[in-house]
């Protein structure tokens, strides 16, 4: 039952799911995921050294098609959507 | 006579086809149900007021001339809030999405309209489909209309109690890890879950994109088999969508249980599945051997790494595919950010519930640099194990029986204390999500409590066919289900 999660690993994952964890609520969700993975550790019992990762269940292969638009432009519609828009555009806060 | 709103979808159909029933008759008496028993039952999050007339009228006329002239014209049904409908807003319960508006609707939606049935709202449901007794939505609580002190399962809660509850004949949920299958037995209602690629995913807002599929929810196999026949078959617009033949209504559930060769696994009802839940299905099972079905218990292995494979494999995609909620071109942003990834950061952080943070944690863990292929890619080989026991498996049965989960429905404010806990409910459900089979939940019995047991009928993929043979020839033996009491309101 290691403790994996240390604090480097923790600001690690939570810039790669970019997050902003309260302080308590770090700690409690940190002891969670511990729990979880020592669970899920369970893996480690299966020999799999000569097993193939499966990502698609499916036979089926890539479908391609023409890149023809199909459905118009929905600008207007689109960017109701948008916490903030400007002149058409998306509207973020200073990027730099 | 029966009261109307809980007619069967296709009686309903059927009726209105011919010209015995108007269309707004069948719309009013939901209207009805919903004005009575909403107030506590809670399972909508939106409902299609402002063009529902319009709609009546449409269909009305289009049913005369002939234009809608399919088993289901005309009838109402709701929609999970992670399905996109035009106009209507769609929020996955989630306040990432509290005002948003799908400029389109999904296909499977759009299949619905243009069978001429009547959309009357959407349905709540754990935030992003995350959890199992719909208690994550960020907005309400439904309960369980068998007993308000208890959940009515998830994800797909909204719309199993709002079938349950006569609110609507027929319903559509999704089904990442068992989101139809557990909460239509919580609810004493059926619940299909397609073969992955029989129905379009376009305009379901994704968790785990290689195990979410739509499916029906009905009081009944055939409504959920009509459900299915209307929504199911190769779509332009998702890619991973099959172009196989499909079959009729008729095809689906006709044939009956002779010769069928029908699989019970030991390992789904030994320690952890309730007595009552393990008793009831394996009476349905005696029953159905009795008409014929050739049964026979057998041993699934691999059953102890079916949550781990399958937690591990949804968050990693779930982690992908939420990062697409940023704050900036469409939900919740920060009012406090001053800078782009402050505001992604602080929108994420204040838009997300506790569940799908915790998902998206884990997934971006086991996704990480170092860790990678310790747990992402030892579960995509487990699930390649997992795979093959089941292909073991079909090539013995046609169908394989199981609980649809190993209780009944828990109390309200008892499943969220403890993730792990919560996760692991879902033995019953998940394998078949990895493997991408279809299965079905069918009602076979109460508990001691009065709350609905659900059986599970799972099949090979692209064989719905014998799963809702199967299943709705059980329920020929079973007889008419009660009905939730909703004395409670």
């Amino acid at each position: 039952m290691g403790r994996r999660i240390d604090d480097a690993t923790m600001d690690n994952v939570e810039l790669l799911a970019k997050l902003t964890l309260g302080q308590e609520e770090r700690e409690k969700v940190r002891g969670e995921l511990e729990q979880i993975l020592d669970y899920v550790e369970k893996l480690n019992e299966l020999d799999t050294e000569a097993v193939e990762p499966l990502v698609h269940i499916l036979d089926e292969v890539n479908v391609f098609r023409e890149d023809i638009e199909t459905n118009g432009d929905g600008r207007e519609e689109a960017l109701a959507n948008a916490p903030r828009s400007k002149d058409g555009q998306y509207m973020v806060p200073k990027t730099f | 006579m029966e009261k109307l709103c809980y007619m069967s979808a296709l009686e309903l159909g059927q009726k209105i086809q011919v010209g015995e029933l108007q269309v707004r008759e069948a719309v009013d008496s939901c209207l009805r149900q919903i004005a009575a028993v909403e107030s506590s039952l809670h399972a909508f999050l939106a409902r299609n007021e402002e063009g529902l007339e319009e709609r009546i009228c449409e269909v009305e006329t289009g049913i005369r001339e002939g234009r809608y002239s399919g088993p289901l014209a005309g009838v109402p049904a709701a929609v999970k809030d992670n399905i996109c409908t035009r106009g209507l807003p769609t929020t996955c319960a989630s306040k990432m999405l509290e005002h948003f508006v799908p400029t389109f609707d999904a296909e499977a939606v759009r299949r619905m309209e243009a069978e001429g049935m009547i959309l009357l709202g959407k349905t709540n449901m754990d935030e992003f489909a995350m959890g199992s007794t719909t208690e994550t939505s960020y907005f309400q609580i439904t309960v369980n209309p068998w007993n308000r002190e208890h959940v009515p399962g998830g994800s797909s809660g909204g719309s199993c109690a709002a079938v349950a509850a006569g609110e609507v004949p027929v319903a559509l949920g999704s089904d990442t890890g068992g989101s139809i299958r557990q909460p239509a037995s919580y609810c004493g209602v059926c619940g299909l879950k397609p073969t992955y690629g029989r129905v379009s995913r376009y305009g379901l807002i994704a968790y785990a994109s290689s195990l979410d599929q739509i499916g029906p929810i009905g009081r009944t196999v055939a409504d959920c088999a009509a459900l299915f026949a209307v929504i199911s078959g190769r779509d332009e617009k998702d890619s991973t969508s099959s172009g196989r033949p499909l079959e009729t209504l008729k095809e689906l559930i006709s044939g009956g249980l002779k010769g069928m060769r029908i699989g019970v696994p030991k390992e789904l009802f030994g320690e952890g599945t309730d007595e009552e839940v393990r008793k009831a299905i394996l009476d349905a099972a005696r029953s159905m051997k009795e008409q014929g079905a050739q049964m026979e218990e057998f041993s699934l292995g691999l059953t102890d790494y079916l949550i781990p494979a399958y937690y591990i494999i949804a968050c990693a995609e779930a982690s992908s595919n939420l990062e697409r909620f940023d704050g900036v071109k469409y939900g919740y942003r920060s009012p406090e950010a001053t800078e782009l990834h402050e505001m992604y950061r602080k929108s994420r952080q204040e838009g997300f519930g506790a569940e799908v943070k915790r998902r998206i944690l884990l997934g971006s863990f086991v996704l990480s640099s170092g860790y990678y292929d310790a747990y992402y890619l030892k579960a995509l080989k487990a699930k390649a194990l997992i795979k093959e026991e089941f292909d073991r498996a079909f090539e013995k049965y046609d169908c394989i029986l199981a609980p649809a989960a190993p209780s009944t429905a828990p109390k309200l404010g008892t499943s969220l204390t403890s993730p792990l806990k919560m996760y692991l409910s879902d033995i019953d459900t998940v394998a078949v999500n990895l493997c991408g089979l279809p299965a079905v939940s069918v009602p076979c019995g109460l508990d001691s409590k009065g709350l609905p047991i659900g059986m599970q009928v799972i099949g090979n993929r692209f064989q719905e066919k014998k799963i809702l043979q199967a299943a709705a020839a059980y329920e020929a033996l079973r007889g008419g289900f009660t009905r939730a009491g909703l004395e409670w309101r």
